[in-house]
């Protein structure tokens, strides 16, 4: 059993992991740096300790600060969150040497799911299908040439130690290869440390669908079912529901067994979500998050399950709290993110002061918000403001209710990506549940 | 004329890969910010050559403020 969790984290998801910290009975302390001194995520927790300045490199993203604050603070155990250090597994090995349990996966899993050309060996190898590609990063842009001419253009280049979007390349003929090789392993470098690259099919109106699944320390793998995530932009999801509309029950069934078969293949333990890209071809494993995704309260909603509670329990060496049968998909649930954004200068960041902040509340609505009245949205992180939830009976009322909640919504101080947000919710392809990855930097949803 | 380059957002400065003298072309990177997680750059407005760089990596720099000029 755990006591007391620190929140290494800040903004929505800090709040809501110390939400399910008094949902479990433990104590929750905050970590904050100078520019969230009144951040309400410090006001939510029993305690909250100062890490360092405004930069996340000196506070959020420093292991010795938090490990020293956990100590002082008393805590027994670590939520990383999403983001920041959820997914460094140095920083998951430090607690563990610090005795604090890290609320999360193994830090093994964690490293071999972080590098990305292994986590598809790993896939690969229990028979997860994968992107037609270079196992391996390639050693050049000569190597590079070869592999996308074996599979064929378009071909996207990924760093392999990457994530985010950082270091990725589309190469639509041999002729740009040269120019994107260069772009890709200097980012990747400048991101990661890392210049490796690798190279893989390009699929061109593709669907993310991903699945959520969670393991205990017994070796119990489940699913929780399946999200669609396609409507991106810059590699960053803004639209986010579950179930998948529109999806081939055999292809759900094939998703959902091979994300079962590729966690237990690394023994993974805790909350995690594969990610697949489906075509009408079939579907093939991206990446795997080792962590709480930022959309995990659309599973919630439609599984009634609270993630973050089972996360704590099973973390505290408790056993799943679910077997897969009582896991089953009621209603729907779409999720936007409210950005801080300015359409207007094609998705700008736009820092400030949030001057007015409304937020819809109604029946089948939730909202996750890390900002209130008078926040100061600063350029040192991520511009995430609050998601909103809406849950139906069917996706047509969850629909519904979104449309009405962003309606709604009233954020002055900042510019935000609300009108995009309210041309998606209205626009009929999808209304219809039509959706792929490249809609919305093709302009699908301009005004 | 020298003309002075103006950050177009709020950010801190993440690069700098342009140095006094260096030439440059319409659209070419003068500094990059960082934002909100995103690199953005400062593009130069026109051909020319770097005449000062204003600011230094790690600065905060606000919408509007002179980043560096060119000649």
């Amino acid at each position: 059993m755990l006591r007391t969790v620190l929140v290494a984290n800040r903004g929505e998801i800090a709040r809501r992991i110390v939400r399910g910290c008094r949902a479990r009975g433990l104590g929750a302390v905050a970590v904050y740096s100078e520019a969230d001194r009144d951040a309400p995520h410090v006001k939510d927790a029993d305690r909250a300790i100062a890490i360092g300045p405004a930069p996340a490199r000196e506070s959020y993203l420093d292991i010795e600060r938090i490990i020293a604050a956990a100590r002082e603070s008393g805590a027994d155990a670590v939520h990383p969150g999403y983001g920041f250090l959820s997914e460094n597994w140095r920083f998951a090995e430090a607690c563990a040497r610090a005795g604090l349990t890290f609320i999360g996966p193994s830090p093994e899993a964690i490293r071999a799911m972080g590098d990305k050309t292994e986590a598809r060996r790993r896939m690969a190898a229990v028979g997860v299908p994968i992107v037609p590609g270079s196992p391996d990063p390639v050693a050049d842009a000569a190597a590079a040439a070869r592999v996308a001419a074996g599979i064929g253009y378009p071909v996207i280049l990924k760093a392999a130690a990457g994530g985010g979007g950082i270091g990725m390349a589309k190469v639509t003929k041999e002729s740009e290869l040269a120019a994107a090789w260069a772009t890709a392993t200097r980012r990747a470098q400048a991101a990661f440390g890392r210049a490796e690259v690798y190279v893989e099919r390009y699929v061109e109106r593709g669907r993310h669908v991903e699945v959520q699944v969670f393991g205990d320390a017994k070796g119990a793998v489940v699913h929780m079912h399946e999200r669609e995530c396609s409507l991106q932009r810059r590699h960053q999801k803004l639209v986010e529901e579950s179930p998948a509309p529109n999806l081939d029950a055999a292809v759900k069934r094939g998703l959902t067994e091979a994300a079962v078969a590729g966690a237990r293949a690394i023994g993974y333990t805790n909350a995690g979500t594969l990610e697949f890209l489906v075509d009408e071809r079939g579907f093939y494993f991206l990446e795997m998050n080792t962590r709480l995704q930022v959309e995990h309260p659309v599973t919630e909603e439609v599984t009634g399950l609270d993630l973050v509670a089972a996360q704590l329990d099973v973390a505290g060496g408790a056993a799943l709290p679910w077997t897969q049968d009582a896991i089953r998909q009621r209603g729907a649930a779409v999720e936007v993110r409210v950005y801080a954004e300015d359409p207007a200068k094609n998705f700008l960041p736009s820092p400030g002061t949030i001057t007015r902040l409304g937020l819809p509340r109604g029946e089948g609505l939730r909202i996750e918000s890390g900002v209130v009245e008078g926040s100061v949205v600063s350029v040192h992180y991520d511009p995430l403001l609050f998601k909103l939830i809406a849950t139906g009976a069917d996706r047509a009322q969850a629909v519904a209710r979104l449309a009405g909640a962003l309606e709604a919504c009233e954020v002055e101080g900042v510019k935000t990506t609300l009108p995009l947000l309210r041309r998606i919710a209205a626009h009929p392809d999808f209304r219809r549940g039509v959706v792929d990855t490249q809609m919305v930097e093709q302009g699908a949803f301009n005004a | 004329m020298p003309e002075e380059i103006k950050a177009h957002i709020t950010g801190v400065v993440f690069q700098i890969p342009t140095k006094p003298g260096d030439k440059v072309g319409a659209g070419d990177p003068v500094i990059v910010l960082e934002s909100m997680k995103m690199e953005i750059p400062v593009e130069a407005p026109r051909a020319g050559s770097v005449k000062e760089i204003r600011v230094r990596e790690g600065q905060t720099v606000q919408e509007g403020e002179t980043v560096a000029v060119l000649e």
